[in-house]
């Protein structure tokens, strides 16, 4: 037991608050007898009496004086607690109706909330990577939906978040499904034993979508952003990712999604999902499966097929794929031979055209791959045709055709009208922070395209596919009847699409 | 990496709809109203996040707010500024703000030069003094770089007395010139001859009764002085009532025990209760020896001291020392005397936001129901000020309590990089002055300090200290 006393100069406090202060000392565990008063000559004389306080004290009517008889230890404990009740912010709710300001930074924010475990950053680019960074140094994950961040402040807050054991996913990560809430654009999906990392957008939701079909769930889905897996960068978000869903007990199998990583990035990426412990399903969109090869890791060849092999591996028997049958084909006119398709989904366009050009000859794109070429005027098509509208030069100025449909149906009429279009290919994207029905404005120009060419004589072949759930807001099935009522074809998934548009064209041509 | 197993939490900072995604799907999101920070200013913001959360500012900043709460002002006594001030040799003006030369001097504190000049009997009428200030014959210098600060102009001269007050726990001291009262007086740029024999007057008879009363007082602490003053309804900076009348009853019983004769005590008591800012220049002086405990702690990005000088508003902080981070001196949004409006107002002079840098002032408005009418007409608009400036505070005064608020403490300890993130500026409560020299006081109101001075501090701040 040990007697203490603290001045506090010029700290005058009204005798009730100081009775109260008291009560809450004399509750702390360890503490014997406690005095808040201020020092006045008349408090300090009934202090002495009390034998609370030894020796002389140097203190005036406008100093605070606390006195304690506690235990070692409980002394401390109960200073702190005087210094916290000294330094209290008002309550909420204080002071009548007035309405407590929204918080304006991220500190701020983590005054009210300081359990806060994210940060989801969808800035201007200009402003995200100093946001990123500090929510990095506050001790908060990152998701980093802004794009246009140069690639040497990704790659020092990559840096930053690696020695701190935290995630940043992106810049550019467009979608993320983290212990079940959705990020960004992200589809609603069950939960379940299939943790995802992930360099593209749309190639995540259309796995997790598809896995979601199959019956499996998503544990994790992280996203990377685009320029994760390039040299520069060196894999740092898809390594760290791997690595937590590698030692997360809710995750039993793995899936990786990327386009073709850096060769030494995909190395290492590769060198390491062997070491996971889990079965690893790869899909380097387009890659040779030949490169991916080591202890428990299993190579797909499309999006779909990553999903396959997911739930195949999970459920610990081969999934069967997917068949919704093969829709009729059209009766094409003379001259109708041409793929035109028009992509929201990034991914999705570089699968098709990767798909395409393997069996067809001039296949162009303005984000050429594999044996496609580019387009001289991405306005323009020629022969086969697939645009992603989604890339920069469509989108400057302009929302992404996800959440504004317009450039999209303007193209879709124009591609309609020309004689030589066998096939219109279209890719359609539910989900949070899409469009709210697609369906709703697409199915109509998609009924005056056909309507329009066969007022020419012509039969105009559309198909494509609905990346979505039943549980997604716009919700699958209502959205695929609808595209299905207005005339158009519907496979399961991009790679069935592509090949479906393939092989009518290919119809055309023989 | 523990995030899968928390319960996720989301800061959204941007597009609000992925907000309303994660809340739909059970999620919770907080909405984060963003802007870009530090006005925008890309240097600034980098800067600004490579010191956030930075372990060696934290705690540079919690050495400074100790510094600046354990400080204890205490009127020691009142001097010519000759004896008192250290380096007010020879022909050496102050002035309020940041550094300025005599060319770019705004009309007020032109007027108050020539009028000390006059009053130092340097010159013997005001075109003559004008001359000898464009001369370069006297020199001008920050009232501030001499442990200084003076309301509006700021203007002291060498014979002119200054408050001294002792900072008692580090013995360092800091000074103020005495307050005119209202109507023509040199800090707003007055300088008629009745102007000067009050100068003289209270260089004579009120600083002998002031000198005598204190030598018989002892030391005044001014801080209980303060704390008082903020329940009866002042808050020290555009209203100081209450502290006033305080003083002057500390003041009255060592008066008449006093050495001072009746004539004088007369004249001096007749004079301070005739001014209801008597206590202004006192309370700014005390704020300064607060703020200069807080001072050259490496690293500390709080904020020492924020000053105006009619064309730059100027902040100083603690880990950045002397140097000066100025932006044009805004205009006050106030309320103006009939006859006066905005086109007649000087933009914003003084060094009285050293109330503010204190806690004090527009800080303390919720203390000061009176005068609310500057920041919106109810006492709740008083409150939601005192409370956003709690945003951007390290911490708050125990030692000065506001009743409305359930005698929290006020916020202070003004951090540039809360100030540069929330966009939240240190307001300010103040008079407005007319922008030629001489007619006075037009006006007051509310200001705030300029985002950019915060912005050029963080980078300097920045550059300080080595990436870590």
């Amino acid at each position: 037991m040990a007697r203490l006393a603290r001045i506090t100069r010029n700290f005058y406090r009204d005798s009730v608050e100081l009775m109260q202060l008291s009560a809450r000392l004399l509750a702390l565990p360890g503490v014997r007898r406690a005095s808040a008063v201020m020092a006045s000559p008349a408090n300090l004389a009934l202090l002495r009496e009390a034998e609370l306080l030894a020796g002389e004290v140097d203190a005036g009517p406008n100093d605070l004086l606390i006195a304690l008889e506690a235990e070692e230890g409980a002394a401390a404990a109960a200073l702190a607690e005087v210094d916290r009740a000294f330094n209290q912010a008002p309550s909420a709710g204080q002071g009548g109706g007035r309405r407590q300001m929204p918080p304006r930074s991220l500190e701020m924010a983590l005054e009210t909330a300081p359990a806060a475990n994210l940060a989801l950053i969808s800035t201007p680019g200009d402003y995200a990577a100093a946001e990123a960074m500090k929510a990095l140094r506050l001790g908060l994950h990152v998701m980093i939906f802004s794009d246009n961040v140069p690639v040497a402040e990704e790659i020092v807050l990559k840096r930053y978040a690696a020695a701190h054991d935290l995630l940043v996913m992106g810049p550019d990560c467009g979608t993320a499904i983290i212990a079940g809430v959705p990020l960004g654009f992200a589809n609603v999906v069950r939960r379940g034993d299939i943790g995802l990392v992930a360099a593209s957008g749309t190639g995540l939701q259309q796995v997790t979508c598809l896995i979601d079909r199959l019956g499996g769930g998503i544990s994790q889905a992280i996203g990377t952003g685009g320029h994760d897996l390039s040299r520069e960068v060196g894999g740092t978000t898809m390594l760290h990712g791997l690595a937590a869903l590698a030692t997360d007990p809710q995750t039993r199998v793995i899936v990786l999604i990327s386009k073709p990583p850096a060769p030494e990035v995909a190395a290492q990426v590769l060198d390491r999902a062997c070491t996971a412990g889990k079965p690893v399903i790869v899909n380097f969109v387009g890659a040779d499966p030949q490169t991916i090869a080591g202890d428990r890791l299993i190579p797909a060849r499309t999006l779909e097929d990553a999903a396959l092999l997911a739930v195949g591996a999970a459920a610990g028997r081969p999934c069967p794929p997917i068949d919704d049958g093969l829709p009729e084909l059209p009766r094409l006119a003379p001259g109708q031979c041409h793929v035109r398709g028009l992509y929201s989904g990034g991914t999705f366009c570089y699968e098709a055209t990767l798909l395409l050009a393997a069996s067809l000859p001039d296949v162009h794109s303005n984000t050429p791959v594999g044996a496609a070429r580019p387009l001289a005027d991405v306005w323009q098509s020629r022969g086969h045709t697939l645009v992603d509208l989604g890339d920069d030069v469509f989108t400057r100025g302009r929302p992404h055709p996800m959440i504004d449909p317009r450039l999209r149906l303007e193209r879709l009429a124009e591609e309609a009208r020309d004689p030589t279009t066998a096939v219109i290919l279209l890719d359609i994207v539910l989900g949070f922070g899409a469009h709210a029905d697609p369906a709703g404005v697409i199915a109509p120009a998609i009924e005056a395209a056909i309507a329009g060419a066969r007022a020419a004589g012509r039969q105009l072949a559309v198909v494509g596919f609905v990346c979505g759930t039943a549980a997604d807001p716009q919700n699958l099935a209502r959205q695929q009847a609808r595209l299905r009522e207005a005339g158009m074809a519907l496979t399961a998934s991009n790679a069935q699409a592509a090949l479906l548009a393939g092989r009518i064209a290919a119809t055309a041509g023989g | 990496m523990r995030l899968f197993d928390e319960t996720l939490e989301v800061l959204n900072l941007g597009l609000g709809t992925f907000a309303d995604a994660i809340e739909t799907a059970g999620g919770r999101a907080i909405r984060i109203e963003w802007a870009p920070p530090a006005a925008g200013d890309h240097a600034a913001g980098q800067a600004l996040a490579r010191l956030v959360n930075d372990a060696r500012v934290e705690a540079a900043n919690r050495t400074a707010f100790a510094a600046y709460l354990a400080a204890q002002p205490v009127l020691e006594g009142i001097a010519p500024a000759r004896e008192a001030v250290p380096g007010m040799d020879g022909r050496r003006i102050l002035h309020a703000g940041p550094p300025i030369a005599w060319a770019h001097m705004c009309g007020p504190m032109q007027g108050a030069i020539i009028g000390a000049i006059l009053f130092e009997g340097w010159a013997a009428d005001p075109g003559s003094a004008g001359h000898l200030a464009a001369s370069g014959e006297v020199a001008f210098a920050p009232c501030h770089h001499h442990g200084a600060v003076g309301p509006m102009a700021g203007v002291i001269s060498p014979s002119m007395p200054v408050w001294i007050v002792r900072e008692a726990t580090r013995g360092r001291r800091s000074f103020s010139n005495l307050n005119e009262g209202l109507g023509k007086v040199l800090r707003f740029g007055a300088n008629g001859a009745e102007v000067i024999a009050r100068l003289r007057w209270m260089a004579g008879p009120l600083c002998r009764v002031l000198d005598a009363t204190l030598r018989q007082a002892g030391g005044i602490e001014l801080k209980p002085l303060i704390a008082q003053a903020l329940h009866m309804g002042d808050e020290v900076h555009n209203r100081n009532a209450a502290a006033t009348s305080l003083l002057l009853r500390r003041l009255l019983p060592a008066m008449l025990q006093s050495t001072a004769g009746r004539d004088d005590i007369t004249g001096a008591v007749t004079f301070i209760a005739g001014s209801d800012h008597f206590f202004l220049n006192l309370s700014m002086a005390a704020c300064k020896a607060m703020l200069d405990a807080a001072r050259d702690v490496p690293a500390s990005s709080m904020v020492t001291a924020m000053a105006r000088n009619g064309v730059a508003f100027g902040i100083q902080l603690s880990g950045t020392g002397d140097r000066w981070f100025t932006a044009p001196a805004p205009v006050v949004d106030g309320l103006f005397f009939p006859g006066y409006s905005t086109a007649d107002a000087a933009p914003d002079l003084g060094d009285s936001a050293i109330t503010e840098t204190a806690g004090l002032g527009g800080f303390a408005m919720a203390a000061a129901p009176a005068i609310v009418n500057f920041v919106g007409g109810t006492p709740d608009d008083a409150i939601a000020n005192s409370e956003a400036m709690g945003h951007i505070t390290l911490g708050r005064n125990g030692g000065f309590t506001l009743p409305a608020m359930n005698f929290t403490g006020t916020p202070a300890g003004i951090d540039a990089r809360l100030v540069a993130d929330t966009r939240l500026l240190p307001v300010i409560n103040t008079g407005i002055a007319h922008r030629e020299a001489g007619i006075g006081q037009i006006g007051a109101g509310i200001t705030h300090a300029p985002p950019d001075c915060f912005a050029q501090a963080l980078v300097a701040l920045a550059a300080a200290l080595p990436d870590g």
